[in-house]
């Protein structure tokens, strides 16, 4: 009996449209010509242009050093979270938790960028890096925390409950064997906390204040006010750094399981 | 208690930091919605009407239906389109079906507004799109592709295909392709098993599909802004006209109240609808 081919073929008609733009956009980065659609030879002329530009350094500082403290923020209240959700999951406060980490998962950028900026108005809190800060972690605890769970529901609470047996403590037990059994999780929820926090366009234009300029907050006012070919090349740097993490991330996640699991 | 003292005091962190970020500001919202504005761009003393009554102008009805008929051809769109593909994967040999499976992850995860840019720089007059229909003959030299509704949906169903693909797959793989077999083995047609008996059994993976498209995509503003042009404006660019060029608050929250209760809405229905029917846990359990 013969197979259809139709949804085969669909498939690789889909995952041409989902990496032919990507593609397109890489190859114009090194294109030369003002106007991408003649390709005019192999040139690193924009990168040049981009690695002169003191906005966009400044842009990068600003990016790093929100999405490095975010990462270290959000993984350690993710872990705790996931480590909550996973042990205590049937009791009334946790089905409480589970649907407040669930729900930046869901709920449109748009409405957790307006309804921060409310906050941050009404209590009177300065907008700046901070106050991006606090938006992106929130948003990134969830991610993590659901990446570190996945990795709890594989694991084996009687090794713990052995340990204990034997005499040590309950913090013993968990630094010596819990944390490091779930590390490779915890890695991966950071490299995807890490990733959010520099991609992130939406929520940190409604929260940003003046001189907080992100990467991303960069990147639109290039594109909105005069698109110079920079961009393409901005673009192809800003992909590399997040694929790199997510593969990182992806391989982490499931080094155990073998499978690619569907996370955040 | 050893146990609950332990239980609070894991929890405690998100609980606060998520009550005090996520609860507390969705409330705001709705508050601030019934507040004044004042002339310096904050918010006003005492309470009005006002801003609710003026919501309910021709315009703000013309952009409320574009908003709704975007987003759910977009997720039509791409329920079309993810559900051949979450089969192929589901049935592709174990190797292929990571390698499948992370290529559909990939986009998922990379920088979302290089995304809508790369399409912004395919569709642009000058473009490679516009040249290749140009040379077919299919559009006249003057025509734009860009700003316009139709170029919202197209970049849409681009930047939420991978959301809708996931939870397909993933019900895609629990399901006895041999119902398929013995379907096709005692006379259906492919498409007839394809529909009778496959469809029925990945519903619940169907639900979450149209969830996780449908509900982002009414909150869509990006993409509108880019490539939509002032014909292709939804609800979330309201929303941000209102912030970022008249500073005025209570309108931007009365206009993001109305868009948190349609969001509220299907996830609602499909709660109500599993209620009914058997116990199950879509919403809690499958989303991505």
């Amino acid at each position: 009996m013969r197979r259809s081919r139709f949804p085969i073929a669909m498939t690789a008609v889909v995952m041409a449209f989902l990496y032919l733009p990507i593609i397109i956009l890489i190859l114009n980065s090194f294109n030369p010509a003002r106007f991408s659609s003649r390709w005019e030879g192999f040139s690193l002329v924009w990168y040049a242009k981009l690695f002169e530009s003191p906005e966009i350094w400044q842009a990068v500082r600003n990016t790093l050093i929100i999405a490095v403290s975010v990462t270290a923020v959000s993984v350690v209240l993710g872990t705790a979270a996931a480590y909550a959700l996973h042990r205590f999951g049937a009791s009334r406060l946790q089905r409480v938790h589970y649907t407040l980490i669930y729900q930046p998962l869901v709920v449109p950028e748009i409405l957790m960028g307006i309804s921060l900026l409310m906050t941050f108005v009404a209590v009177g809190v300065p907008l700046g890096l901070f106050t991006i800060f606090l938006a992106h972690v929130t948003f990134c605890v969830s991610y993590v925390a659901m990446t570190v769970l996945g990795r709890l529901q594989d694991f084996d609470f009687s090794v713990i409950e052995a340990a204990r047996d034997l005499g040590a403590s309950s913090w013993q037990s968990t630094r010596k064997i819990l944390l490091p059994m779930l590390m490779p999780g915890i890695v991966a929820g950071a490299l995807l906390a890490f990733t959010l926090s520099v991609d992130d366009f939406v929520i940190t234009f409604f929260v940003a204040g003046p001189g907080s300029t992100t990467l991303p907050l960069r990147i639109y006012s290039m594109i909105k006010y005069g698109a110079p070919p920079m961009i393409n090349a901005l673009s192809t740097l800003l992909l590399v750094v997040t694929l790199t993490a997510v593969l990182l991330s992806q391989r982490l996640a499931n080094r155990r399981s073998g499978a690619v699991k569907s996370t955040g | 208690m050893r146990r609950r003292q332990t239980e609070w005091l894991v929890s405690l962190p998100t609980l606060a930091w998520l009550t005090l970020f996520v609860v507390i500001p969705t409330l705001l919202v709705f508050v601030i919605a019934f507040r004044p504005a004042n002339p310096y761009g904050g918010i006003g003393r005492g309470w009005t009407l006002d801003t609710i009554r003026a919501l309910a102008t021709p315009n703000y009805l013309l952009i409320a239906w574009r908003t709704l008929w975007i987003s759910l051809l977009t997720t039509a769109i791409c329920l079309l389109l993810a559900l051949p593909a979450g089969y192929t994967i589901a049935r592709a040999p174990e190797r292929w079906r990571n390698r499948l499976l992370l290529c559909v992850i990939i986009p998922f995860w990379t920088s979302f507004l290089v995304r809508v840019f790369a399409w912004r720089s395919l569709l642009h007059p000058e473009g490679p799109v516009k040249k290749a229909l140009e040379a077919i003959g299919l559009v006249g030299p003057e025509a734009t592709l860009l700003y316009h509704p139709a170029a919202v949906v197209l970049v849409m169903v681009y930047t939420f295909l991978p959301f809708t693909i996931l939870p397909i797959y993933a019900a895609a793989e629990k399901f006895d392709f041999r119902l398929v077999e013995a379907a096709r083995d005692l006379g259906a047609r492919p498409f007839q098993s394809f529909r009778k008996i496959f469809l029925p059994g990945i519903r619940r993976g169907v639900v979450t599909a149209v969830l996780v498209v449908f509900i982002p995509a009414l909150g869509s503003y990006i993409i509108p802004d880019l490539v939509g042009g002032p014909s292709g404006e939804m609800i979330g660019n309201k929303i941000a006209q209102r912030v970022f060029s008249d500073r005025n608050l209570p309108h931007a929250s009365a206009l993001s109240a109305v868009l948190v209760l349609a969001v509220l809405a299907p996830l609602v229905a499909v709660l109500v609808l599993q209620r009914k029917g058997k116990k199950s846990d879509i919403i809690m359990g499958e989303a991505p």
